[in-house]
């Protein structure tokens, strides 16, 4: 019997699953076990990892962005079936690509560390999973580490999904021990997919990707109908109609075909070169004849982080341009616009779907165009309602308005954190100090607990990770979503130099925690910034209200003892260096400041250390 | 021609002292390599060498001058055999000023007879302080007394000038001890002082004891103070600033360091000195065996050598200009910032009355902000 061909695929013998894993419990190990155990890699091509492209992703042991592959299975029972796997981010600022890529199926494996237990992360993106009907094969991998406790975990695995502890399988995909078991029980218990052969086409992007070669690179999965090379396409969000240059599936290498049909999942090519064109979540149609209906659940991205962006040699601004504009390409998420700042120059106000969105932006900034920037302090969205009832969208300090405001409110998330019991106490301490509201408590196990709170975006957008990984040495976990907004009493606290406000440490604060971030912050720059010629008042203020001061005192003396005949080489030299040292500083007003002092003053790793 | 001076070092000290940096060794750093007991020939064969190389650019010395070191290590002979090598090679300006640094406790009258008897005119003492305490801190020998009377007897062989060095805001001076510093120098008679602020210098002793906390770290605020204070009470006494560090009665400045703010012409002789002649500067080997090793094989013991660009040249005349009473000529300076220049002297860094005649010269306040007039003025 002929394999099934791309396009010629009889949807009962296709299973479409994803994994759902924490960073590190082994997703990336399972998936290349796979992809041997199937034989459309064999050993000797076998890069470690192979679904993780990017270096930064390799580094860093997530995935970013998901992608999909064929691999054909021939089951116990002798019949041939197609395992499509479909690769899913693993972190909570990509909650809505995870979402789509789990439409895009009709199983989960949820993979567990055997040694680690469920975490948070994996707990939503389960719950996720289960939102989408999707059938659940539970999994606890490292079997085969010395702290692997697979029956406690069953246990706890069991109790969340609701299953049998004997349900859940126990693998190594390190070893490979229980992998070829897995797959047989994907295809016995994941459904095959479902949908109308002869309806108009209907196909789920669940991602995009720019390559530099072919552009953008469109991955989907048909719900309805075909889509067929030499079609042309309809993107039915944006109206956008293409040429479809290239159809096929992975396998793990791109394979042309003639098409794909219902159920199958595959790749377009149509020549567009921004993945705005080709957005997750969009529903794609043949030109003629097209769908009139759109499947559900689009969503346009929208950035909740905002962040301004900057080289630290102001004369790389173009090439940071250039490199937002690359980047934007592949990055349907990432918005910017020019920004200037007195104390760091021109930059871009950059606005992320979260915090590691942000990071990761930063990272491959900094790495693909070998930049060094500069981060002013994460803001999050506020809607301010000013006494004339006008409403305004602050997402910069610099946009608060100066004059009475009537109402502020503030985005809002639902957070859960997955911690060992010993460590509540602190991590609810901190919860309540972030503002926090509880909304929960369950024991997982007997040592293990599940808490949920309503807090602020800002107060988690502002290293709370951090602290809470130093509080539970490393042990907790956390996801959050967004729930709403809420009213809070906020202000604008302005950092005073001299008399001038800085704007790069103007921040948005609850009217409580004025105060604490002023002494933090003015008593950072008077470590930081060198003595003047004459004294230097820091001061915090809201409004014209002074609510902090620091003073740098003046420096008295300003010159070096001896000058004799043998000290005049070293004397210049070091005047010499001294004048370029000189370029590197910023005037803010009449005090000079080394550009170092703004960058270690806005380095969060500080603060956190000082807590 | 510009004029032309000589310096002489002696890179020799009977004990090392934990603030100084400076190129010396004593006998026990040395062991057997170097003889200081012959280390004067050594030093005549450099400037006879010096001399044969400079050929016609020879010129009779305006100033000498002995630094260390303790060139009073030395015996009185070889101290005067030095300079009459000198004087033979290159002759004497009229009234030429010959200096020698030296330790209180490293002379007597007999010596002090003979260096003065042999040609020098001026002796700069290393007093440093009449405080027991600050002398031990700064791992100094000689007590006060011996300073009381290495000055008389300074007076009594006749020398034309006798100035003492003081070193202040070394942890634990206070502003009395500062005080009796100066009534030592003053009474005896000095008619120039040199009155340093105490630097950690890396990788000295001290250092050391700051970093490791024995030592308190010297304060700058306490030393801004002490340089007030020492300036107030050398003014009071009849002398004149004239240098950052330097005060002098009148007729006492030391016409050697002078030439050395004026960017002029000298020979530097000895391990580690430095010279700068017609725009170039070298400097030679620091080590006196591998400086020995040099002449022996009949070569100069040059280290490294630079040749000054234009815009050098005159970073070094604002830099040293700057820190002396008579300042720069506005019009000798191309280039400077009429609008640097007017924020100087409105933040009350420079001297309006010489301002107004086309002088650019610090004012008391500007004395200890020298070094940032100089940057703001070479922008």
């Amino acid at each position: 019997m002929p394999l099934p061909q791309p396009g010629a695929t009889d949807p009962a013998v296709i299973r479409n699953f994803c994994i759902i894993a924490h960073i590190d419990h082994g997703k990336s190990t399972l998936a290349d076990r796979m992809l041997q155990a199937t034989g459309v890699v064999d050993a000797r091509s076998m890069r470690a990892q192979y679904l993780d492209r990017m270096d930064i992703e390799r580094e860093r042991g997530i995935t970013i962005k998901s992608q999909a592959v064929r691999l054909p299975y021939r089951g116990q029972d002798g019949g041939d079936y197609v395992l499509n796997l479909i690769d899913t981010p693993g972190h909570v600022d990509f909650t809505y690509e995870v979402s789509r890529s789990l439409a895009a199926c009709e199983g989960a494996v949820l993979v567990v560390d055997a040694a680690q237990g469920i975490e948070a992360q994996t707990l939503a993106n389960l719950y996720l999973a289960l939102e989408n009907d999707l059938t659940i094969v539970p999994v606890l991998n490292k079997i085969d580490l010395p702290a692997a406790q697979p029956e406690k975990y069953a246990a706890e695995l069991a109790r969340i999904i609701g299953c049998d502890p004997d349900d859940v399988m126990k693998i190594s995909a390190k070893t490979g021990e229980g992998v070829p078991e897995l797959l047989e029980r994907i295809v016995r218990d994941i459904p095959a997919p479902q949908g109308d052969a002869d309806a108009p086409a209907r196909a789920l992007i669940f991602d995009s990707i720019y390559d530099t070669y072919r552009g953008v690179v469109t991955y989907v999965r048909v719900i309805d109908g075909r889509i067929a090379t030499r079609d042309r396409v309809k993107m039915m969000m944006t109206g956008e109609v293409h040429e479809l240059l290239e159809v096929g599936v992975i396998s793990p290498e791109p394979v042309p075909g003639k098409g794909i049909g219902v159920g199958e999942v595959g790749y377009l090519i149509t020549g567009v070169k921004d993945v705005r064109q080709s957005r997750v979540g969009d529903t794609v149609t043949t030109a003629q004849h097209g769908a009139t209906q759109a499947l559900g659940g689009y969503r346009d991205p929208k950035p909740m982080v905002f962040s301004g962006l900057y080289p630290i040699d102001g004369s790389d601004y173009p090439e940071l341009r250039d490199a937002l504009d690359k980047l934007k390409l592949n990055d349907a998420a990432l918005v910017y616009e020019p920004e200037t700042s007195l104390a760091l120059g021109f930059g871009f106000r950059c606005g992320f779907l979260g915090l590691l969105h942000m990071e990761i932006v930063r990272e491959r900034l900094e790495r693909e165009a070998n930049l060094d920037l500069i981060s002013t302090a994460p803001n999050v969205v506020y809607r301010v309602l000013n006494d004339e009832g006008v409403e305004l969208v602050v997402t910069n300090p610099s946009e608060f308005p100066t004059q009475k405001v009537d109402k502020i409110f503030e985005p809002i998330v639902r957070g859960t954190v997955i911690l060992p019991s010993e460590f509540v106490g602190t991590v609810m301490e901190l919860c309540q100090h972030r503002r926090g509201l509880m909304l929960g408590m369950d024991y997982l196990s007997e040592d293990r607990v599940e808490l949920r709170y309503t807090l602020p975006l800002a107060e988690i957008v502002f290293d709370f990770f951090d602290q809470l990984k130093s509080r539970t040495r490393g042990y907790a976990s956390l996801d959050y979503e967004l729930t709403g907004e809420q009213e809070a009493d906020l202000v604008k606290v302005d950092i005073l130099l001299h008399g001038d406000a800085v704007d790069a440490f103007s921040a948005i604060v609850h009217r409580d925690k004025a105060m604490a971030y002023g002494v933090m912050m003015t008593g950072k720059l008077k470590e930081l910034i060198p003595r003047q010629q004459f004294e230097v008042p820091i001061q915090a203020a809201i409004g014209s209200r002074v609510i902090t001061r620091e003073t740098i005192r003046a420096i008295r003396k300003d010159v070096l003892a001896k000058c004799y005949g043998g000290d005049i080489t070293r004397k210049r030299k070091l005047l010499e260096k001294q004048k370029e040292g000189k370029k590197r500083m910023k005037m803010v007003g009449r005090v000079e400041v080394p550009q170092e002092a703004f960058i270690a003053a806005l380095s969060t790793s500080d603060t956190t250390s000082k807590k | 021609m510009r004029p032309f001076s000589v310096y002489v070092h002696v890179p020799f000290c009977a004990t090392r002292c934990g603030y100084c940096d400076f190129n010396t060794y004593t006998a026990t750093d040395l062991g057997n390599q170097v003889q200081r007991d012959t280390f004067d020939q050594v030093l005549i064969s450099e400037i006879q060498l010096a001399a044969h190389e400079m050929g016609s650019d020879r010129r009779p010395v305006e100033t000498v001058f002995f630094g260390g070191g303790t060139p009073t290590l030395l015996s009185g002979k070889a101290l005067v055999a030095i300079l009459a090598a000198i004087e033979q090679k290159f002759g004497f300006a009229s009234n030429a000023e010959i200096t020698t640094e030296a330790n209180p406790d490293s002379v007597d009258q007999a010596k002090l007879d003979q260096l003065r008897a042999g040609g020098f005119t001026r002796i700069s003492f290393g007093v440093q302080s009449a405080s027991p305490l600050v002398l031990k801190t700064l791992d100094r020998t000689h007590t006060a007394g011996a300073a009381t009377a290495a000055i008389e007897m300074a007076r009594a062989a006749g020398f034309e000038h006798i100035s003492a060095d003081l070193i202040m805001a070394t942890p634990g001076e206070t502003d009395q001890d500062l005080r009796d510093s100066v009534d030592l120098v003053t009474a005896g008679g000095v008619d120039h002082v040199s009155a340093y602020t105490l630097i950690v210098e890396p990788n000295t002793p001290l250092a050391r004891q700051v970093a490791a906390g024995t030592v308190a770290s010297p304060d700058d605020d306490d030393a801004a103070h002490r340089y007030e204070l020492v300036d107030h009470l050398l003014t009071k006494r009849g002398f004149t600033w004239y240098e950052v560090s330097n005060w002098a009665k009148p007729g006492g400045r030391c016409q050697h360091n002078i030439h050395y703010w004026l960017n002029d012409d000298w020979l530097g002789i000895g391990p580690g000195a430095h010279s700068h002649i017609d725009g170039a500067r070298w400097w030679n080997v620091k080590h006196p065996r591998s400086y020995s090793q040099k002449l022996t094989a009949g070569d100069l013991p040059i280290d490294q050598r630079e040749v000054l660009t234009p815009t050098q040249i005159r970073m070094e005349q604002v830099m040293l200009g700057l820190r002396t009473a008579s300042g720069l000529d506005l019009a000798a300076v191309e280039g400077l910032d009429d609008q640097v220049i007017a924020k100087l002297a409105s933040d009350g860094l420079l001297d309006e009355a010489a301002l107004a005649g086309g002088r650019l010269v610090v004012s008391t306040r500007g004395r200890l902000f020298a070094d940032a007039v100089v940057r703001d003025l070479l922008g």
